[in-house]
């Protein structure tokens, strides 16, 4: 069967609606379309219905209950519920908040406007691996603690931190432990009980649902999480988010959650054995390839590759018919390069060679194959463009260079 | 990010990829830009040194596309061109022929940098005799 082009391998930035999820929203556009918020007709009844259906469909996935979940417009706006929730509820307790320096910047610029507001946030540092180490943590808690906020999956390079640890130490002190769990939500299991998470960032998006559509999940039970509100309005989601609800996507998010569940061990396991194939046939092919942060530890669908002397830009514009992302500084709006990246310790130079490949549910051995030939053929015509690869084979220390740069 | 089709047609046709012997006499290099900073362009050129004219250039660049394009240019451009014609080489004059957008002008910078530096390199060679590039050339030197 011919390839479709271009391929999609960057489902860390989004995936496609999954069609059963399309199927499962369509009717709420058109013949159910009321306000769940409409108590006295039957197309609010349908509404609200169809909504506390999708809400026991997100909540089954991550084993909390249905009154625990918060539909929002996604996860930007559950990181901000949560961190300034919990900073303006708590405050009379203590201003101290704990995060890492490879946080999604939803986390990072939500605990800087706070630093701003009389906050005091510490940023825990990652090893190369993309790791934090526990023990850091438990020295940064002080009585002021009022939060920990790490992720689970890391959006860049897909590192899992040991979330069931943090879960404990977090409880152990007393601290409400917020993880932003957008990326593993649905991919790999995540379990609001077993790790002892308190509040939790979701998004539909990333899982073969809409965007626009996200949920936080709010503790009620041992302990019992209170936040105040950003937006202020209808009182809607238990006061915690104004606004009428989202019928049509919350209904496709909660189909998504239900697909996810069931498929998810199947789907973990293919898309692992495609992410060997592509590492593997790229190693095989080529010298000089670097995965960024801890395979071990990783989702089973992301790969973070530098490939050493040439520039990730130029590398995407060479395999036009893949959609794939990079670090490099070229492709981002600051013009720096990743920061994820830099926090690892890779160094500028590789930050800019760095390719993200996000494998998903539509993804075929096929395409895989085919990435990798377009990657392979793409890298060697660079390498042989490229003056620093020449002078690396002449066996010039590029680290000892002075390069006189403006 | 849309790239022009001079800059596509320059990234999939590079003109005067390779090295020129950098220790014959005539022969100019500037390596210019940083691995930190995402590009590093390598210029060289052959000149006559009976007419001053740049016989042969040829390039390597690491960076993104833009930056590919602009050193290709370049050595189309200096081609023929005796070396004080080439030091009037603006960067402009690459802003404009390849469509740059403003985020990619370091690009035809770098490209500027990049000949003079083969220039200033070149003469350095042939004898302290010869006038300098005109501004300083950002050249990489392997302390």
């Amino acid at each position: 069967m011919a390839l479709k082009l271009p391929i999609y391998m960057d489902n860390h930035a989004t995936t496609p609606v999954d069609p059963r999820v399309v199927e499962a929203m369509l009717p709420y556009f058109t013949s159910r379309f009321g306000n769940a918020a409409s108590r006295n007709h039957t197309f609010g009844w349908e509404a609200e219905q169809a909504v506390e259906n999708a809400r026991e469909q997100v909540a089954r996935l991550i084993n909390a209950t249905p009154k625990e979940i918060i539909f929002t417009s996604g996860a930007t706006e559950s990181d901000n519920l949560a961190i300034k929730g919990v900073a303006e509820m708590y405050r009379e307790k203590g201003n101290h908040i704990i995060t890492m320096v490879i946080e999604h910047k939803a986390v990072l610029d939500t605990c800087k406007r706070l630093e701003k507001y009389g906050c005091q946030v510490t940023y825990l540092p990652v090893t190369k691996d993309g790791l934090i180490d526990l023990d850091d943590l438990r020295r940064a808690i002080t009585p002021k603690t009022i939060l920990i906020t790490l992720m689970y999956a890391n959006n860049e390079i897909g590192v899992l931190q040991p979330i069931e640890e943090i879960g404990k130490i977090a409880k152990e002190h007393g601290v409400i432990f917020h993880t932003d769990a957008t990326q593993a939500v649905g991919k790999i299991p995540f379990d609001v009980q077993k790790f002892n998470v308190d509040l939790a960032s979701l998004s539909a998006h990333k899982m073969y649902g809409p965007k626009g559509v996200g949920a936080l999940y709010v503790r009620r039970k041992n302990p019992r999480v209170q936040l105040a509100p950003i937006i202020d309005g209808g009182g809607h989601e238990r006061g915690m988010r104004s606004g009428t609800l989202n019928v049509p996507s919350i209904v496709g998010f909660g189909a998504a959650c239900e697909i996810a569940q069931k498929e998810m061990a199947t789907e973990m396991e293919r898309l692992g054995k495609l992410r060997e194939r592509l590492k593997g046939s790229i190693f095989k092919r080529l010298d000089e390839v670097y995965v960024n942060g801890s395979l071990e530890h990783r989702l089973p669908n992301n790969l973070n590759i530098s490939f050493a002397y040439v520039e990730g830009e130029s590398l995407l514009m060479g395999i036009n018919d893949v959609a794939v992302s990079s670090g490099s500084a070229c492709t981002s709006a600051t013009l720096e390069p990743s920061y994820v990246l830099k926090a690892l310790g890779v160094g500028e130079d590789l930050a800019h060679t760095s390719i993200r490949f996000g494998l998903g549910r539509f993804n075929t051995e096929e395409e895989v194959d085919y990435v990798v030939d377009r990657v392979v053929e793409t890298v060697s015509r660079l390498r042989e463009l490229s003056p620093l690869y020449e002078m690396a084979k002449e066996g010039v220390d590029l680290k000892q260079m002075q390069w006189k740069a403006d | 990010m849309a790239y022009s089709d001079k800059v596509l047609d320059h990234y999939k046709n590079p003109r005067n990829v390779g090295s020129l012997a950098k220790d014959d006499p005539n022969v100019g290099t500037g390596l210019v830009g940083a691995p930190e900073c995402g590009d590093v362009m390598k210029l060289q050129m052959r000149v006559n040194p009976q007419t001053q004219v740049i016989e042969d250039a040829k390039f390597k660049t690491f960076g993104c596309g833009s930056a590919i394009a602009s050193s290709s240019l370049a050595t189309e451009w200096v081609k023929g061109k005796t070396v004080d014609e080439a030091l009037k080489i603006k960067n402009t004059e690459i802003v404009k022929e390849l469509n740059l957008p403003p985020v990619k002008i370091h690009c035809s910078v770098l490209a500027e940098d990049a000949i003079k530096a083969a220039i200033a390199d070149y003469r350095k060679k042939r004898g302290a005799g010869q006038p300098t590039a005109v501004g300083e050339p950002a050249q990489a030197s392997a302390d």
